[in-house]
C-alpha cells in the first residue's frame, strides 16, 4: 500500500499527458480517462486513511532523496482534493460541452490535481514549490478557459498576483536553505531546533505568510480571488474555491508553521489576526453581491478566515475545529459552485436579479442549494454548524471571547446572505419569464447528490465527541505532535 | 528554399549550415548530461534553438516542414510520458518508484553507460523541452494584438496627425 503514495501524483500526470496524445481522433477519451483517473485517485485516498509512512523516492534515504510523507493531515487533505475532484470531473462531462477543446480542459484539470496532491504528500520544501507551481499555472489557464474578455482579465490578475506569491515563497525557501543548508522538511525542522528563530528565519516566515496568504486569499491578500473564481467554468470554480486555496495555501501554512518552524505565540497571533480579518471583511464584501458565483467567492475568503482562526488558536480543540471546517468548507463550497454551474447550464444566467423560481425549474438543484446554504450558514444538523461550533468553543476555552463573538456574528451575516441567494434565485418568482435552454444531465445530478449527502453525512463525524471528530483527530495529532523529528 | 519571406540571404545561408550542427550539439549535451555539464533541459533548449533559428530566418512554414506543430504537440506529451514510464519501471523492476534499475559496473565509470536510467531520463526531458520550447515560441509569434474601442481610435488619431 505504501506504493500508492507516489501514485497520487503519477496517475494524474500520466492522464494529463496521455489525453492530448490520443484525443484528436477519439472524442470520448478525455471524459473517460479524466473520470477514470479521478475515480482511482478517490479510491486510493480512501484507502490511505489511517495509514502513515514515509516513502523514499528512488530508494534514497532521508537527507539525500525526496521524501513523500503520509500522516493524518495528509490523508484528510488527499481525501478532500480527490473526492471533490471526482465530483467536479463527473460534473464536467456534460457541463464542459458548453466549451470547446475538452481534451485541453481535462489535461489541465489533471495537472491541477497532480500539483495539489504533490504539495500535500511531499516532505521536501523545493518539491513543494514545484508542485505548487504546477497546480497554480494549470489554474491560471483554467480560469481563462472561456477566453472571453472578463475571463482573460481575471486570469491575468490572478497570474500576476500568483507570480508575486510564488516569488515571495521562492525567496523564503532560498533563505531557509541558506540558513539550514537543507530542503528536507524534517532536516530543516531539526536544524531550526538548534539554530533557533534567528532574524533570517523570521524573514523567511514573513515571506511565507505573505506568499501562502496570497495563495490562500486571506485578507489583505485577497484581491485576485473574487475575479478569478467566478470567471472559471463551474467545476473549476468548485475545485479552486473548494480545495486549491486550501491545498496550496492553508495546508502548507499549517504544515510549515506547526511541523517545521514550530508554532510561536507571535505566529499564532498573526494567523488569528489574518483569520478574523478575512472572516469579517470577506463576509461584508459578500453581502452586497448579486452575481451568484462572485458572492460564493467572497464567502470563500470569509470561511477560510474561520479555518485560519481555528488553526491560529493552536489548541487541539482549535486545530480540530479549523481542520474540520476546512473539510466541510471544501464540500459545501464546491457544492454551491456546482449548483451555480447547473443554474447557468440550464438558463445561461447567474445574476440573482435576473433569476428566480429555480427551485421549481430545477428541483434537485434547489434542494442541494438549500442543503449547502444551510451548511455554510451554520444551521444544525448540517456539517458547517458543527465545525463552527467547535471553533467558537475553542475560542471561548482559550479565553478569546471577542473572537468567539466575531465568529458568531459572521456566521449570522453568512446565513443572511445565503437567505438572499435562496430567496432571489430559487424561491421568489422571476421578474421576467426564464427560458430553460437545457435540462440537467444525469452525471451532474450524481455529482450534486454525492456532495449534498456528504454535507449531511459529515455531521456524523462528531459522534466521537466535539474534541475529536472522526478523521480529523489524526490530523490534529499530526499537527500538534510538534516539529518533525529526523 | 523559398527566396521570398524571412531574413536576408546571408542569414539564411548561415542557418542552413548551422542548424544541423546546433541540433547535434544539443543531442551531445543531452546524452552526456551525467558526465559533463548539461543534461536534458539544457540539451533540449539548444535543440529547440535550432528550430527557432529556422523560424526566424525562413519563417514559420519552413520550420513546420522540419517539425510540424501536431508532431511537436505529440512529442511534448510523449517525452513526459516516457519520463514517467522510466520512473514506473523502477517500481516494476526494483520495487521502489524511480529506483535506478539498470545496474552499473565499476568498469563503466566515466563512460556513457555509467548512469543507468539517467541517460534515458535525460533524453525524455530533452524531447519534452525541445518540443515545448518550440511550441511556446511558435505560439508567442502567432499572437496578434487586437486593439479595439478607445485604443484603436487613439492609434488612428496618432496616424492622422502629422
Amino acid at each position: 500500500m505504501i506504493h500508492a503514495i507516489p501514485m497520487m501524483v503519477v496517475l494524474p500526470l500520466a492522464g494529463a499527458f496521455f489525453i492530448p496524445m490520443v484525443s484528436r481522433r477519439a472524442a470520448w477519451v478525455p471524459d473517460a480517462v479524466g473520470n477514470a483517473v479521478m475515480v482511482v485517485l478517490a479510491v486510493i485516498s480512501f484507502g490511505l486513511i489511517g495509514r502513515e509512512g514515509i516513502y523514499h523516492v528512488g530508494g534514497w534515504p532521508t537527507p539525500l532523496g525526496i521524501d513523500l510523507r503520509l500522516d493524518g493531515l495528509t490523508a484528510i487533505l488527499l481525501l478532500a482534493v480527490n473526492g471533490i475532484g471526482l465530483c467536479a470531473a463527473l460534473f464536467s462531462v456534460s457541463y464542459m460541452e458548453l466549451y470547446t477543446s475538452k481534451f485541453r480542459y481535462y489535461s489541465l484539470f489533471l495537472f491541477m490535481v497532480a500539483g495539489m496532491n504533490g504539495v500535500i504528500i511531499t516532505g521536501d520544501l523545493f518539491n513543494l514549490y514545484v508542485f505548487m507551481e504546477i497546480a497554480a499555472i494549470a489554474s491560471y489557464a483554467l480560469v481563462a478557459f472561456g477566453c472571453e474578455h472578463e475571463e482573460l482579465e481575471a486570469s491575468f490578475k490572478y497570474a500576476v498576483l500568483g507570480g508575486v506569491a510564488s516569488s515571495l515563497i521562492l525567496i523564503g525557501i532560498a533563505v531557509v536553505y541558506m540558513i539550514t543548508g537543507s530542503l528536507n522538511m524534517a532536516q530543516i525542522a531539526d536544524r531550526i531546533q538548534t539554530i533557533g528563530l534567528t532574524p533570517p528565519i523570521l524573514l523567511a516566515l514573513c515571506l511565507f505568510v505573505a506568499g501562502f496568504g496570497l495563495k490562500a486569499a486571506l485578507v489583505p491578500f485577497h484581491a485576485w480571488l473574487p475575479d478569478a473564481h467566478p470567471s472559471a467554468p463551474a467545476p473549476v470554480s468548485a475545485m479552486l474555491s473548494g480545495v486549491l486555496i486550501k491545498a496550496i495555501g492553508v495546508y502548507v501554512m499549517a504544515r510549515l508553521f506547526f511541523n517545521v518552524f514550530g508554532p510561536t505565540s507571535d505566529l499564532l497571533a498573526v494567523m488569528r489576526l489574518l483569520g478574523v480579518l478575512s472572516m469579517v471583511i470577506g463576509v461584508l464584501l459578500a453581502v452586497g453581491q448579486w452575481d451568484m458565483k462572485r458572492l460564493f467567492a467572497y464567502h470563500s475568503i470569509s470561511q477560510i478566515g474561520y479555518v485560519m482562526l481555528g488553526l491560529g488558536l493552536g489548541t487541539p480543540l482549535g486545530l480540530a475545529g479549523g481542520l474540520f471546517h476546512l473539510l466541510n468548507h471544501s464540500v459545501f463550497k464546491s457544492l454551491l459552485f456546482l449548483n451555480a454551474g447547473s443554474v447557468e447550464y440550464s438558463t445561461g444566467r447567474r445574476n440573482l436579479k435576473q433569476l428566480g423560481g429555480m427551485a421549481r425549474i430545477l428541483p434537485l438543484t434547489g434542494g442541494t442549494t438549500l442543503v449547502a446554504s444551510m451548511s455554510i450558514g451554520g444551521v444544525p444538523p448540517f456539517n458547517g454548524f458543527w465545525s463552527k461550533l467547535i471553533i467558537i468553543f475553542a475560542c471561548i476555552r482559550a479565553g478569546f471571547y471577542g473572537l468567539a463573538g466575531w465568529a458568531v456574528l459572521v456566521s449570522v451575516i453568512t446565513l443572511a446572505s445565503f437567505l438572499k441567494v435562496l430567496r432571489y434565485g430559487f424561491y421568489e418568482a422571476p421578474a421576467e419569464k426564464l427560458r430553460v435552454e437545457r435540462s440537467m444531465a444525469p452525471l451532474m445530478a450524481v455529482a450534486l447528490l454525492l456532495l449534498a449527502i456528504s454535507c449531511l453525512a459529515m455531521s456524523l463525524f462528531v459522534v466521537t465527541g466535539l474534541e475529536s471528530p472522526v478523521l480529523v483527530d489524526r490530523a490534529v495529532e499530526a499537527l500538534s505532535a510538534g516539529v518533525f523529528g529526523m | 528554399m523559398a527566396a521570398e519571406g524571412g531574413m536576408s540571404l546571408v542569414v539564411k545561408t548561415v542557418t542552413r549550415w548551422l542548424k544541423g550542427l546546433i541540433f547535434l550539439f544539443g543531442m551531445y549535451i543531452m546524452i552526456y548530461g551525467h558526465l559533463t555539464p548539461g543534461g536534458g533541459f539544457a540539451g533540449g533548449v539548444i535543440c529547440a534553438s535550432a528550430f527557432i533559428l529556422i523560424t526566424l530566418a525562413y519563417g514559420a512554414p519552413e520550420a513546420y516542414r522540419h517539425l510540424p506543430r501536431g508532431a511537436a504537440e505529440k512529442l511534448d506529451s510523449f517525452g513526459a510520458l516516457t519520463f514517467l514510464i522510466i520512473a514506473l519501471l523502477g517500481l516494476w523492476f526494483a520495487g521502489v518508484f524511480f529506483r535506478n534499475f539498470i545496474g552499473t559496473s565499476p568498469e563503466s565509470h566515466f563512460r556513457l553507460t555509467s548512469a543507468g536510467v539517467i541517460v534515458p531520463c535525460n533524453l525524455a526531458i530533452g524531447l519534452k523541452v525541445l518540443s515545448s520550447l518550440f511550441l511556446v515560441f511558435v505560439m508567442l509569434s502567432a499572437l496578434h494584438i487586437i486593439v479595439s474601442g478607445e485604443g484603436r481610435r487613439r492609434i488612428e488619431r496618432r496616424r492622422h496627425t502629422p
